[in-house]
């Protein structure tokens, strides 16, 4: 069972939960905020590929780069509006603000679009598949892992590399004293929600493209999925995350070949399970990061 | 170069400042001492403003400073090297140093910046691409003090760099201080180890219970203040615990 077409599809499931998970840390390591409205960031970018691909004449690429750099403006424009004015206050104040941000985006689609789903148009190699040997993959999970890589070796430069990554890397460290160092907090933390928001939109390409379709409750699960992910791999690091996300997948592709059929619909429970394993046994995660718990004052 | 006048700082009801007065010139080196709890963290905080103040003014080279954000302070020339050290552990030395020279991104200037602090610091030479954590506490105050100088300040102030040294490192530590005084730095100097501040300043002023209780030259200090006794414990440290 557990063969190539196995092990691809587990490393394009795991690396589609590592960019997802990725997005989620980012705003959580600086802010210490579990933003609940990131999933509408990917129904955001779902809507824009329904929409513009209305009109056929627009490439397939232009449609998904708008996509994701709207995901991220969206990500920006809450952080603006939203978050900043209660960033200073409570911890609970962020949140109870990041769920209503959460229903104000998904209720804006429902009244200007449409409550049902929508059909979102993708280019023909999403649904082909490739024969390699006896393994049967679809082109869609070769072009995710090609993607993950890709952006991994990205975001690594940045946050190795650049000024930039650097004072973020040192903001989720140590807020207060990279302030000190004259980094501009706004400038930071404006950084963190637009990478959020582009990770958001690049997982919503191939989160989309599953279905070709989108709902105004299509990113509750995606959301879900980057929560218990970071939880198993670590809420304090980038690298937590990535592996939460690589762990998640190789679960949930080993639960649904070694569960029997009756009780295949039961998936999420036993994933449910593992997390509270976890949360029992390791709370830390599997990669224990060096954050501390400073909140932005 | 920096004036406080009548400054009042809370850390919510708890009043930690109640309305101190002090002054920096250029080119001098000017110690704050007290006890723990005194207020002299919350000096420095509301310096660089970390913390807002209640009331009061801080003017620093003739411009009010106070309510202005950390950032800006630091990029106006004032660097803050933290009570205990605060270095990013995470980071390598390369990358403190570099974040220290955030407020002047000018690449042939970090440059130099940096040959200046293998030379102050040979040490961090050795470490550059070590983890900042992975430092001994000594490596650690260097490092933070180097990475305060790399923004190029006009005033440098060190909150307890002794804190937690051997006693060889603290010897060190104080004749880099003063070292850095004799280049014509303006150094704003918290300690709790009095006696040896005192020794390197040219002023202090004392702190007690959040209001200054003294100001004037070291020999004027030692003459009228049994420091050892009632301010700092002497060479009973824990009478300095128990205050905490």
């Amino acid at each position: 069972m557990i063969d190539l077409e196995f092990i691809i599809n587990t490393v394009s499931l795991g690396s589609l939960y590592a960019l997802l998970s990725l997005g989620l840390v980012f705003v959580y390591g600086i802010l210490k905020l579990v933003n609940f409205a990131y999933g509408e960031y990917i129904m955001v970018a779902g809507y824009a590929m329904h929409v513009i691909g209305q009109n056929r004449g627009i490439p397939w690429y232009v449609t998904m780069a708008i996509a994701v750099l709207l995901a991220a403006a969206v990500s920006y424009a809450t952080e603006l509006v939203a978050f900043r004015p209660v960033r200073t206050k409570s911890l609970t104040a962020l949140i109870v603000t990041s769920f209503a941000v959460s229903v104000f985006l998904q209720n804006v689609v429902l009244i200007t679009i449409s409550p049902r789903s929508r059909a979102v148009p993708l280019p023909a190699f999403f649904s082909q598949t490739l024969t390699l040997g006896t393994a049967t993959i679809p082109v869609r999970n070769l072009v995710i892992i090609g993607t993950t890589i890709v952006l991994l070796i990205g975001l690594t430069f940045v946050m190795k590399k650049t000024v930039l990554g650097i004072a973020m890397r040192a903001a989720a460290d140590k807020f207060t004293t990279t302030r000190l160092m004259g980094v501009p907090a706004n400038l930071v933390i404006s950084a963190t929600f637009i990478i959020s928001g582009l990770l958001a939109g690049v997982v919503a390409i191939f989160w989309v493209g599953r279905s070709a379709s989108v709902d105004p409750l299509i990113g509750a699960a995606p959301l879900l999925i980057a929560f218990i992910a970071t939880v198993m791999g670590g809420m304090h690091s980038l690298v937590g995350a990535v592996i939460g996300g690589f762990v998640y997948g190789l679960l949930f592709n080993i639960l649904s070949i070694m569960l029997p059929a009756t009780m295949i619909s039961y998936r999420d429970a036993f994933m449910f399970m593992i997390v509270i394993l976890f949360l029992l046994f390791r709370p830390e995660g599997i990669w224990r990061g060096g954050y501390t718990e400073e909140r932005v004052g | 170069m920096l004036t406080v006048q009548n400054l009042y700082a809370s850390y919510g009801a708890i009043t930690a400042l109640h309305g101190v007065s002090l002054e920096v010139a250029e080119g001098e080196i000017v110690a704050l001492l007290g006890i723990n709890g005194a207020g002299k963290s919350t000096t420095l905080k509301s310096i660089t403003g970390v913390l807002r103040p209640v009331r009061g003014s801080i003017t620093f080279l003739g411009e009010e400073i106070a309510n202005k954000s950390p950032e800006s302070t630091v990029k106006k020339g004032i660097s803050l090297v933290p009570e205990g050290r605060d270095i990013f552990g995470s980071l390598t030395v390369e990358e403190n140093l570099r974040l220290g020279a955030f407020a002047n991104r000018d690449r042939a200037r970090y440059k130099t910046d940096l040959d200046e602090m293998f030379q102050l610091f040979p040490i961090l030479k050795e470490r550059f691409h070590q983890a900042g954590g992975l430092l001994s506490g000594g490596e650690q105050q260097m490092l933070a003090i180097a990475r305060a100088l790399m923004s190029r300040p006009k005033l440098l102030m060190l909150d307890e760099p002794s804190l937690g040294l051997s006693p060889t490192m603290t010897d060190q530590i104080f004749e880099l201080i003063s070292g850095l005084h004799e280049r014509g730095t303006t150094i704003l100097l918290v300690e709790q180890n009095a006696e040896r501040a005192l020794e390197i300043v040219d002023r202090a002023y004392l702190l007690t219970t959040g209001s200054l209780e003294f100001s004037g030259t070291p020999d004027e200090l030692r003459r009228k203040v049994d420091i050892a006794s009632v301010y700092f414990g002497g060479e009973d440290d824990d009478h300095c615990e128990v205050q905490l």
